[in-house]
């Protein structure tokens, strides 16, 4: 019964993520349209775009090949697998022991390995320069999210994700500074791998400013499709990363009843969008940076989570 | 009965060798020698896995051969077995894959001979259990690559390779050589039995550790010693470039693995820092290296670099959880080395084979003159994305698994008690990381600007598929990367002898875990299932395409790319090697290699175009060998004066060493 | 939560090396003043924890002072000075920012093996807010090693100063630590005020204020 109950919170898990991801794209969009005194695109606007996108015919390169094809898929698959693991209204999920935050990572490693070669696989510039930009950006951003991963391992003694929620979520967490540190790593990181402003500009297809909007230019149709409900997928799953380690009142303990789920959700709900909102201020208030400023930046939450697993080594009270 | 198979299949190499010499201008000559070599490694194979899955008692012999006081001896523990596994695997998929790739050949008879002397020699190196046998065999080995190094030696650039390999694996034996000297002690017992059983001074165990780190080292290429590896290994042919990447590498670590870790007893914490600080240093710097390259296989040999740099590591942490008595820590970071080590023979082996097949379809190793191979030789490009993905450590491959095995190490280390320990691991992890994301960055280039985009020369265009055999072995290899990220328990189970042998403790048992999965240390602290992150990946790319297909709209139309408004632009306008690693050239390349960008624009109405240049210089080279070479050329000059002295100059040295020699016998008389 | 106080002392601490890392991080003068100003607030802040949890009233003065003259007024006049002054503003560093980052953790993992060796009989949070402290100093240090622009310079001496007041406030029982606040803040003063002398002197030859007058009308 139990393993029931566990199952269908798990599948819950699954089918909430991928349904929530659009949403908060639609909610960031229309929190910076309202702020720049715009009525902005309704909230469902991704979701239309979304079908939309399915219903259309692909337009492929004459020059692409098997791989430009099945790319899609493999990133979607990636990223749903990394998101579905990610603890939303519940720890405890069934399948959590399987994939710790390590492989989280590494799965989208792998979701941004393929489409880097989707992007030179055309053979066009636009291709090549966001897969080389991207590549530039990830050697700083991987990292610094890894030692991040150290710091939270450190403080929780375990790189299970679920173990860490509930951890952080019992009274024996203190304020700790390693933990500051890691939460401004975490927050950099995210921004940069979710190619929000100041490192990359999702709203435009400028070379100068473009690096994920310059792998998938050649995409169209239901591949592209399945590539956005990624990069919304990405952004869900941070978003639930930062809020389930750093801010995880409300959430449902393994095997909870209906009512702590309930409570569990519509906590998360919330904490979704006030993340949308922080977002939307955050990029309306500050420019992007120039291309070669994005590694200082990066480097710099580098430092952060290096320092952050550094003084968990030196002494186990800080 | 192993060990005389074992000697049985070394024997049969040598003839293979002979035979080699004999047949080698005759067109059968080629499956003759590279088939009885890879019947040869096949069966040592299986040899060496059923002695290290059964975990009987550890055969030794000793012949008559040799020093007539010391005889030679052999022995196969379980570290002899698990390294004959790797090396005897990578023989067999080398000589595969070269019953194809051999044909196309054009120096028969400088390759032949050598190449089954070359595998003898490997194993001999890891069955030998005295100091004597193993010097000889080492250094057997050393001459036989190097021979195979000079097979193509009209190139100007390959005899410099080989001079400096000769120069370098020379002095790593005569390292090795003080190296078992000193262990062997005042008394001379050569036998490694001795020397195990025998107490070493801290001083003395202090310089065998630089010793070997220098002798081992500079054959597994840890940085400052590596300079010789990126010029020998692409200069020899495709499958020889394998072994000596994929296995002659892990014989070296073997050689520091039985010295260090097994001959000189118990180590000291320092020993760790140092071995740790080198290994980060080589990981970081031999994957920058790679990525400013745009030959194809001197990029990989820089790889290799990088990837002993990640199994130096992980000796490095259970150097040190030994000196602090953590045993079960140190059996995870030794088992979390030896994987890498199992893991690495098979990519590096599969990309090098990759790299003979592009080279052999359109003799361009220089990535920069290829493209669009993935149209032209399928078959081959999926085998060599399966590589490139499994080398950044992607899952639910293997690379992915002893990288996460290294880091769980990692995150055991804040109980060590010394503080320069505290303070070098988490700048090790932060190297790890570093490396592994600029890892994949590499790889995205060298499969991006060879086998994707639009062919840039006309042998890229008109390039073949590869043969049966270079397929089949490059598939073989393939699976067994999948298989060893999707069942690690099965391989961390069979590594548990070789860390209970030279630890004292092992890891958990992995195969009583639910679904396959691995636990290294505990439930509570971390898991890992690769089967089940495969098995979802698959499930959830499957109803996708399916639900799509079944709902959504499945035209398609080809169309030209999209072009900005100027059509038919040429191949050269795509993103080329080094554009692609510009990026990361600005950001990294100031501090590791001093790069400086010049461009010269001409006066405006001149037509000429401009240019751009990069400098990159190795600041190894600059610091370590530039002075050494001076030294030695100044020195070597001023010697040289005593060839040219005139008659009466010689007869008064003659004359002055005898009165100083008589001045000495009247002062101490 | 357990330790609350020790633990708030300890994020503010960490909390001021942050910030000492962000000015190193800095490439623009206006922005450098800003994260000034934040660095001294940090410092207010805990300084007034270190106040509430040690029962030392005089302390509250040290951190008012923190507030009011380095948080506010220095960084405020500083602003005024380079705006009348039109001086250059963007800061040149000696070597880039990423090797500057880098040393700054190795001077940070410096200070934390020293101190916490030094001081092993010590209690625990004057411990770790020691090590915190001689952290601030030696990244204040490293930042005027590395700058070649003055005003960034004095910012850095004025950041070291201010991982001093740390230390002074995490010892238990310092005596004088306002009044010695108060001598250095004025010496940070006199400093800055020298600087710009000597700007305006090199500029109009002269500082003589009758002879300044006469510029006015120009400079409009």
């Amino acid at each position: 019964m139990a393993l029931i109950h566990d199952a269908a919170v798990q599948f819950a898990e699954m089918l909430l993520v991928l349904l929530l991801a659009p949403g908060l794209i639609g909610f960031v969009c229309k929190a910076k349209a309202r702020m720049t005194r715009r009525r902005g695109a309704s909230i469902l606007q991704p979701y239309r775009d979304l079908m939309r996108l399915f219903r259309k015919e692909v337009v492929l390169a004459e020059n692409a090949s098997w791989l430009f094809r099945v790319v899609p898929y493999l990133i979607f698959a990636a990223t749903w697998v990394a998101a579905a693991l990610v603890p939303t209204f519940a720890t405890g999920l069934l399948f959590s022991w399987s994939a710790d935050l390590i492989a989280i990572i590494a799965l989208l490693a792998s979701a941004r390995f393929f489409l880097a070669l989707a992007g030179m696989d055309v053979g066009t510039s636009f291709g090549g320069i966001g897969s080389s930009r991207e590549m530039m950006i990830a050697s700083l951003a991987e990292p610094a999210m890894l030692m991040t991963v150290f710091t939270l391992a450190l403080v929780a003694g375990s790189t299970q994700l679920s173990t860490i929620a509930a951890f952080m979520n019992s009274p024996s967490v203190g304020l700790s500074v390693s933990l500051g540190l890691a939460l401004f790593a975490l927050i950099i990181v995210a921004i940069a791998e979710n190619a929000r402003i100041p490192i990359d500009n999702p709203a435009t297809h400028l070379e100068l400013t473009m690096v994920h909007e310059a792998m998938v230019l050649e995409y169209s149709g239901r591949h592209l499709a399945l590539i956005e409900l990624a990069a919304a997928l990405k952004l869900l799953l941070y978003a639930s990363l930062i809020a389930c380690i750093f801010a995880p009142w409300g959430i449902a303990g393994a095997h909870a009843g209906a009512r702590a789920l309930l409570i569990g959700a519509a906590a998360y709900v919330v904490k979704l969008a006030i993340a949308g909102m922080l977002l939307a201020v955050f990029e309306t208030a500050i420019a992007k940076m120039r291309v070669f400023r994005v590694p200082q930046f990066i480097g710099a939450a580098l430092m952060l989570g290096l320092l952050g697993t550094l003084l968990r080594f030196v002494s186990g009270s800080f | 009965m192993t060990l005389v198979a074992v000697l049985a299949c070394v024997a049969t190499l040598l003839i293979a060798s002979v035979l080699g010499v004999a047949t080698a201008r005759k067109r059968a000559g080629t499956p003759i020698v590279y088939g009885v070599s890879l019947v040869a490694c096949t069966v040592g194979l299986v040899t060496a896995l059923a002695q290290l899955m059964s975990g009987a008692a550890t055969p030794t012999l000793v012949l008559p051969l040799g020093l007539p006081w010391l005889g030679a001896h052999f022995r196969i523990d379980a570290l002899a077995a698990f390294f004959l596994v790797v090396v005897d695997l990578g023989g067999a998929a080398a000589s595969l894959y070269a019953l194809g790739y051999g044909t196309h050949e054009d120096a028969p008879q400088r390759v032949l001979p050598f190449y089954p002397a070359f595998l003898a020699g490997m194993n001999l190196v890891v069955i030998a259990d005295d100091a004597f046998t193993f010097l000889l065999s080492w250094e057997f080995m050393s001459l036989t690559s190097w021979a195979l190094v000079m097979a193509h030696h009209r190139d100007a650039d390959n005899r410099r390779a080989g001079f400096i390999y000769l120069v370098m694996a020379s002095f790593g034996t005569f390292a090795l050589m003080l190296a078992f000297g000193l262990l062997a002690g005042p008394t001379g017992g050569y036998a490694f039995a001795v020397m195990r059983a025998g107490h070493h001074e801290p001083l003395i165990a202090a310089l065998v550790l630089t010793l070997v780190l220098l002798g081992a080292g500079s054959k597994a290429g840890l940085v400052p010693l590596h300079v010789w590896l990126p010029l020998a290994h692409p200069a020899a042919p495709s499958h020889v470039s394998a072994l000596m990447s994929g296995v002659m590498t892990k014989v070296a670590v073997y050689g520091f693995i039985r010295i260090v870790l097994d001959l000189l007893g118990a180590p000291s914490w320092w020993a760790s820092m140092v071995v740790l600080a080198l290994a980060g240093i080589t990981t970081v710097m031999g994957v920058l290296y790679a990525l400013m390259q745009h030959d194809l296989k001197r990029l990989l040999a820089y790889h290799t670099v990088e990837n002993i740099g990640i199994v130096f590591i992980g000796i490095g942490l259970a150097l040190g959880f030994k000196a602090n008595a953590m045993p079960l820590a140190a059996a995870l970071a030794l088992t979390a080395a030896l994987f890498h080590v199992f893991n690495h023979s098979l990519f590096k082996s599969l990309l090098f084979f990759g790299a003979g097949s592009v080279l052999n379809a359109t003799g361009e190793r220089d990535m920069e003159h290829l493209g669009g191979l993935i149209h032209r030789m399928p078959l081959a490009a999926f085998a060599f994305l399966v590589g490139c993905a499994a080398i950044s450590a992607l899952p639910p491959l293997n690379g992915f698994v002893s990288e996460w095995l290294t880091f769980q190490a990692i995150l055991l280390s804040p109980a060590v008690a010394q503080w320069g320990l505290k303070i070098l691991v988490p700048a090790v992890g932060a190297l790890l990381a570093l490396s592994a994301a600029l890892a994949a960055a590499c790889f995205v280039k060298a499969y991006g600007v060879t086998f994707l985009g639009r062919p840039r020369t006309f042998v890229a265009e008109n390039a073949k598929e590869t043969d049966r055999f270079s397929l089949a072995a490059m598939f073989i290899l393939a699976a067994l990367c999948l298989l060893a990220g999707i069942l690690p328990g099965f391989v961390i189970d069979a590594l548990a002898p070789v860390s209970q042998a030279l630890i004292g403790a092992r890891m958990p048992a992995q195969a009583t875990d639910p679904w396959l999965s691995i636990v290294p240390i505990a439930a509570s602290r971390s898991s890992y299932d690769g089967l089940l992150v495969f098995i979802f990946i698959g499930l959830a790319g499957l109803i996708t395409a399916a639900t799509i297909h079944r709902f959504a709209s499945h035209a398609l139309r080809r169309a030209p790319a999209w072009d900005c408004g100027t059509p038919d632009s040429s191949p050269m306008t795509q993103y080329s090697a080094a554009s692609f690693a510009q990026p990361i050239r600005r950001v990294y390349g100031a501090l590791a290699f001093r790069a400086r960008e010049r461009v010269t624009m001409p006066p405006p109405g001149d037509a000429r175009p401009a240019t751009l240049h990069v400098s990159l210089r190795d600041l190894v080279w600059d610091w370590f060998y530039a002075p050494i070479e001076g030294s030695v050329a100044t020195t070597a000059g001023y010697v040289n004066q005593f060839q040219f002295l005139t008659i009466r100059k010689y007869l008064s040295l003659v004359f002055a060493l005898l009165v100083v020699l008589l001045l000495v016998l009247a002062i101490w008389l | 939560m357990p330790n609350l106080p020790f633990d708030t002392a300890h994020l503010l601490a960490g909390g001021l090396v942050l910030m000492s890392f962000t000015l190193l991080y800095q490439d623009r003068l206006y922005s450098l003043l800003n994260i000034y100003a934040l660095h001294a607030l940090v410092l207010a802040l805990s300084v007034a924890w270190q106040a509430n949890i040690q029962d030392a009233p005089h302390l509250y003065v040290t951190a008012g002072l923190a507030l009011g003259f380095k948080a506010i007024i220095i960084p405020l006049a500083l602003r005024r000075i380079i705006e009348r002054l039109g001086i250059h503003r963007e800061i040149e560093t000696v070597v880039g920012i990423g090797p500057t980052m880098l040393a700054g953790m190795a001077l940070v993992a410096l200070s934390m093996v020293v101190m916490l060796r030094v001081t092993s009989a010590a209690a625990p949070i004057a411990r770790e807010d020691l090590a915190f402290a001689l952290a601030v100093v030696l990244l204040g240090l490293l930042m005027m090693v590395t700058r070649r622009n003055a005003v960034s310079q004095v910012v850095g001496f004025m950041s070291l100063e201010n991982g001093l007041i740390l230390a002074a406030s995490g010892a238990k029982g310092m005596p004088l630590v306002v009044e010695i606040s108060v001598a250095f803040s004025v010496l940070i003063a006199f400093i800055v005020i020298g600087i710009f002398l000597f700007r305006i002197r090199e500029r109009f030859d002269t500082v003589d204020l009758a002879a300044l007058d006469q510029f006015r009308g120009e400079r409009r």
